[in-house]
């Protein structure tokens, strides 16, 4: 075996960024290792839940930092919406632990704890002006009268919600009445921020100016952000970590780029993104799965890999292929399918024998008949297949 | 609103609407009619029209105290079947206990039950008890035969109100009490209003529980009943036309705040509907 | 989310209430049922069966008991087909006046009990308004068989038949089972007409469409897709019209007259002028007994509808 491809086993992306996370966390202490560590908000230990005979959350531990902008992404029924409520105090868990700064969380009453919640109905009290409604968690917790005026006013203007101070919340359309939610839990300056599938009912380009606004006001806040949702390109626009939920187990806690481009699992890298999952059969240092075959590194066995679709490249043909370039894949096959996407074409390619991959190209022009196509080894992941259930 | 299906031959069926309605008018009209006849009840059509038996009403001591006692009762009346059915109504919608549905059985009951057995077996409860019957025991009565009524409207109330609202309270650092006070009772503002309207109407009009409960006040039910054992008295005329007015403008008061809290796409649902899709 | 103490301070009140005023009165209804009243006019404790022995051997009792479901019957069948109509009329073909409609129903329902019984007496009396009309119309001989048939059906003495060849007015329309169900009929009429205006309009109207689509004429749309759908709410408005019909005792007062006698007067009686508060708890407690059991079939009956 060439000494080089032992160099290229290993990923050909860095690391991103000095924050490396750990993600499963069992006993051990919740400060991660890290340069320079931010501090621990919450901890989640072994939380469990079901309601009936059936088991939501099964064995959920997370370590959340300070400042940090974390998704919890999954399908519905995963479980993400029960962990929510657990954190806000809604429901009680089981089993398990959450801990906040060194204090039981879990057993405090919601109305105890430094954490606000923008529900994903907004629940805008309707019969309370915006005004009445922002300033309704100063007032329960007692804050001196003539500061709630000030406080107000500039959590309205942080959501851009100023001139609406005194309307009735009917005559506000679903967007504004979300800034108000936003406003009305902001201004309490909680420690933490849970925010469930907050931007679902809005369309779609009011969605992606929400989100916009929505990490950039995290950001000047300072506040950690715990959002929801079932949608995973928001999460990978807005997180700082994700936590893939499935079927009420933590499939994989990593950054987006980090879950994008070398997920654990073949459901990790399905669910994120697209991606082509190769079934390979690993054989001194060969990794086959049908008409494709590349180099890499590991003992042989069946593995399985993702490979996703923007990673595949058109040969040029006038290209002199040099010397077999180990780190380079290559194969042909038969254009099936071709759809237009704007800046990029995906493209259907139909290797024989029923194996069919997807590559996204960018502008290649309309394509037909047999082509050939690379890749480069390193950029197959190798992942796992098959969860708990 | 649903759309309007239309078939081939609606002409027979609204002559027959048309009919119905006659008949559910004709009582009423006769009753207004015949209080402005001369001859009292006697004659069709009347002979001769008077305001003396309007007139006659005003004279009446007898009468107007009966009608005090009835606005004292119902007010008791509206006061008991809240106080008790809003407590009840949160428990059918929250709480989760064993021997629920008996219990939800058992508030609702006296709605479907004949007057008759809920008046008897309270006038042995209170003999045994060594009370005498009055207006004491009438209210009692009433309260508990309309407790039924506070809890169905009150309850259809909660469940069009969304519960995230409360979590939501409870979010922002508001506890339970707060949260009932600032949240759910404001909330559930329309649905107490309707249900005090419709108690008070109910007690104002009721007969058979009172009948057995009545002790030397009358109610004015009862005054009526008295007085039309008697004989026909053309009064009675007069007195109920104007009960009717009364209620009528209850009534559609009532309406109309059940009207103005209801999405436009859902059918408007009276309390004894939707006692009788959750009754079963 | 609702803590113990939240839960037990929704539900003890009510239930502490409906025990006291409910549960313990029906148990009181129970024991009297098995005293007895002595010779001066009091009433002795002794437990026995001596009054359901006399509800089963006297059979007045069973007489009129079988009366007033006759009459509780017919209410029912009437007040069902005045309804059905109604509210198939304002859910399919009214769409402009449907509010004001819907509002004409429900009107005379909360109009006072006593006013519209009174208003009946006004009209079926002899010098009243129906016959003021048919003198007018000379319209009666045809209807003095349908009299005898009427009280051929509810066991009227024949001492109570009238007969007359000329015109006379209709004594039998007031002081009659007859005026007993045309005023309750009257009654529950709105009383049916609700929970089957509200299940017609919970049909989806694109199941109708569907069936038209596949070629069913209005009539077998109609028996088999509305009509079925329907009875949950009939259902419902027909055990609302029974159950009360049955418990009535003041209309018999009104414009039943003699023959007109329904159980519930019976019961009245016992507990005003003929004092014997054990039978009339007796008998209170097997209408009872009647009355849950029909609740009881009639919801699974509901529940069985409403899921198929």
């Amino acid at each position: 075996m060439p000494p080089g491809s032992f160099v290229l086993a290993r990923s050909a992306f860095p690391a991103s960024g000095s924050r490396r996370r750990s993600t499963h966390l069992a006993e051990s202490s919740p400060a991660p290792e890290s340069p320079s560590p931010p501090s621990t908000l919450l901890t989640i230990r072994n939380v469990e839940k079901g309601f009936g005979a059936r088991k939501v959350l099964r064995g959920i531990s997370l370590d959340i930092a300070s400042g940090e902008f974390i998704t919890i992404l999954g399908e519905s029924g995963s479980g993400k919406t029960t962990l929510l409520r657990i954190i806000a105090g809604f429901e009680r868990a089981d089993r398990g632990e959450i801990w906040m700064e060194g204090k039981r969380l879990d057993v405090t009453p919601p109305y105890r704890r430094p954490v606000n919640t923008v529900f994903q109905s907004y629940a805008i009290f309707p019969h309370l002006s915006v005004f009445n409604n922002v300033a309704y968690g100063l007032r329960a917790a007692g804050a001196p009268k003539h500061e709630i005026p000030e406080r107000v006013i500039r959590a309205l203007e942080m959501v851009k919600m100023y001139e609406f101070a005194q309307a009735a919340p009917s005559r506000l359309s679903g967007g504004q009445q979300q800034r108000v939610a936003l406003a009305r839990a902001l201004v309490n300056r909680p420690r933490l921020l849970l925010l469930d599938e907050p931007l679902s009912a809005l369309d779609a380009n009011l969605r992606r100016q929400m989100q916009v606004e929505l990490k950039s006001l995290q950001r000047e806040v300072g506040i950690t952000f715990i959002f929801v949702t079932h949608d995973q390109e928001e999460a990978m626009a807005l997180s700082d970590r994700i936590a893939l939920l499935r079927a009420g187990h933590l499939e994989q806690v990593a950054t987006p780029r980090d879950i994008y481009y070398r997920p654990e699992t073949a459901y990790a890298a399905q669910f994120i993104g697209q991606t082509n999952l190769l079934r390979a059969e690993m054989r001194d240092g060969i990794a086959t799965s049908g008409a494709v075959s590349w180099h890499t590194f590991g003992p042989p066995g069946k593995v399985v890999f993702s490979l996703r679709p923007d990673h595949i490249r058109l040969v040029v043909p006038a290209r002199v292929p040099s010397q077999a370039d180990v780190s380079l894949a290559r194969f042909k096959g038969r254009v099936a399918n071709q759809s237009f996407g704007g800046s990029s074409d995906l493209v259907e390619i139909d290797l024989g024998n029923s194996q069919i991959l997807r590559a996204r190209l960018a502008n290649p022009g309309v394509l037909s008949g047999d082509r050939e196509f690379e890749f480069s080894s390193a950029d197959a992941v190798r992942v796992r297949e098959g969860g708990d259930d | 609103m649903t759309q309007p299906f239309r078939e081939s031959r609606p002409r027979i069926l609204l002559v027959y609407t048309a009919l119905v309605f006659a008949f559910l008018y004709l009582p009423i009209l006769t009753l207004v009619v015949y209080s402005f006849s001369g001859s009292g009840s006697g004659g069709f059509p009347p002979s001769t029209w008077t305001l003396s038996w309007y007139a006659q009403l005003f004279g009446d001591s007898d009468l107007w105290n009966s009608v005090l006692n009835s606005f004292l009762v119902a007010i008791a009346a509206v006061l008991i079947a809240i106080t008790l059915g809003l407590p009840a109504a949160l428990a059918l919608d929250r709480a989760e206990f064993p021997g629920k549905a008996l219990f939800r059985r058992l508030v609702l009951l006296p709605l479907i039950l004949p007057g008759i057995i809920t008046g008897l077996s309270l006038l042995m409860f209170f003999v045994s008890a060594g009370m005498h019957t009055s207006l004491l025991t009438v209210t009692l009565g009433h309260g508990t035969a309309l407790i039924s009524v506070a809890t169905t409207e009150i309850f259809a109330g909660l469940q069009k109100f969304d519960r995230r609202q409360e979590e939501a309270s409870l979010d922002l650092g508001a506890n339970h009490w707060m949260t009932f006070w600032r949240i759910t009772l404001p909330n559930l503002r329309v649905s107490l209003i309707a249900a005090a309207l419709l108690i008070f109407t109910l007690s104002f009009d009721e007969i058979a529980v009172s009948f057995f409960l009545i002790g030397s006040d009358n109610t004015l039910p009862i005054e009526i009943w008295s007085r039309l054992r008697r004989g026909i008295t053309p009064e009675i005329n007069a007195i109920s036309t104007l009960i009717l007015v009364f209620s009528f403008i209850l009534i559609f008061v009532w309406y109309r705040l059940r009207t103005r809290a209801e999405s436009p796409e859902e059918p408007s649902a009276s309390m004894l509907q939707s006692t009788l899709e959750g009754a079963s | 989310m609702y803590s113990r103490a939240y839960k037990s301070g929704v539900t003890i009140p009510p239930l502490l209430w409906v025990v006291v005023f409910l549960l313990v009165p029906y148990s009181i209804l129970f024991c009297y049922s098995f005293w007895s009243v002595n010779s001066f006019q009091v009433i002795v404790h002794s437990w026995s069966f001596a009054n359901y022995v006399e509800l089963l051997h006297q059979p007045m009792y069973f007489d009129t008991f079988l009366r007033s479901v006759r009459i509780a019957a017919s209410v029912t069948l009437f007040s069902l087909l005045l309804g059905y109509p109604v509210a198939y009329y304002l859910s399919f073909h009214s769409a402009k006046r449907r509010e004001l409609l819907y509002q004409l129903v429900i009107i005379p329902l909360w109009a006072s009990y006593l006013v519209r019984g009174y208003a009946w007496k006004t009209i079926l009396g002899t010098d009243g308004v129906l016959n003021g009309i048919l003198g007018f119309l000379h319209i009666t001989s045809g209807l003095t068989s349908l009299q005898n048939t009427l009280n051929n059906f509810f066991a009227v003495h024949p001492a109570m038949h009238s007969w007359h060849a000329s015109f006379v007015p209709l004594s039998f329309l007031l002081y009659s089972p007859f005026a007993v169900i045309l005023m309750l009929t009257h009654i529950y009429t709105p009383f049916t007409f609700l929970p089957i205006y509200a299940s017609l309009e919970h049909i989806p109207r694109d199941l109708l469409e569907a069936s038209h689509d596949l070629g069913a004429s209005p009539w077998l749309t109609f028996r088999r897709v509305i009509l079925p759908l329907s009875l949950p709410g009939v259902v419902a408005g027909a055990t609302f019209a029974f159950v009360l019909t049955l418990g009535d005792f003041l209309a018999p007062l009104l414009v039943g007259g003699p023959s007109g006698i329904m159980i519930s007067n019976i019961v009245a009686s016992e507990f005003g002028a003929a004092y014997n508060w054990p039978l009339g708890a007796a008998i209170s407690l097997c209408m009872l007994l009647v009355i849950v059991a029909l609740l009881f079939f009639t919801e699974k009956l509901e529940r069985r509808l409403a899921a198929s």
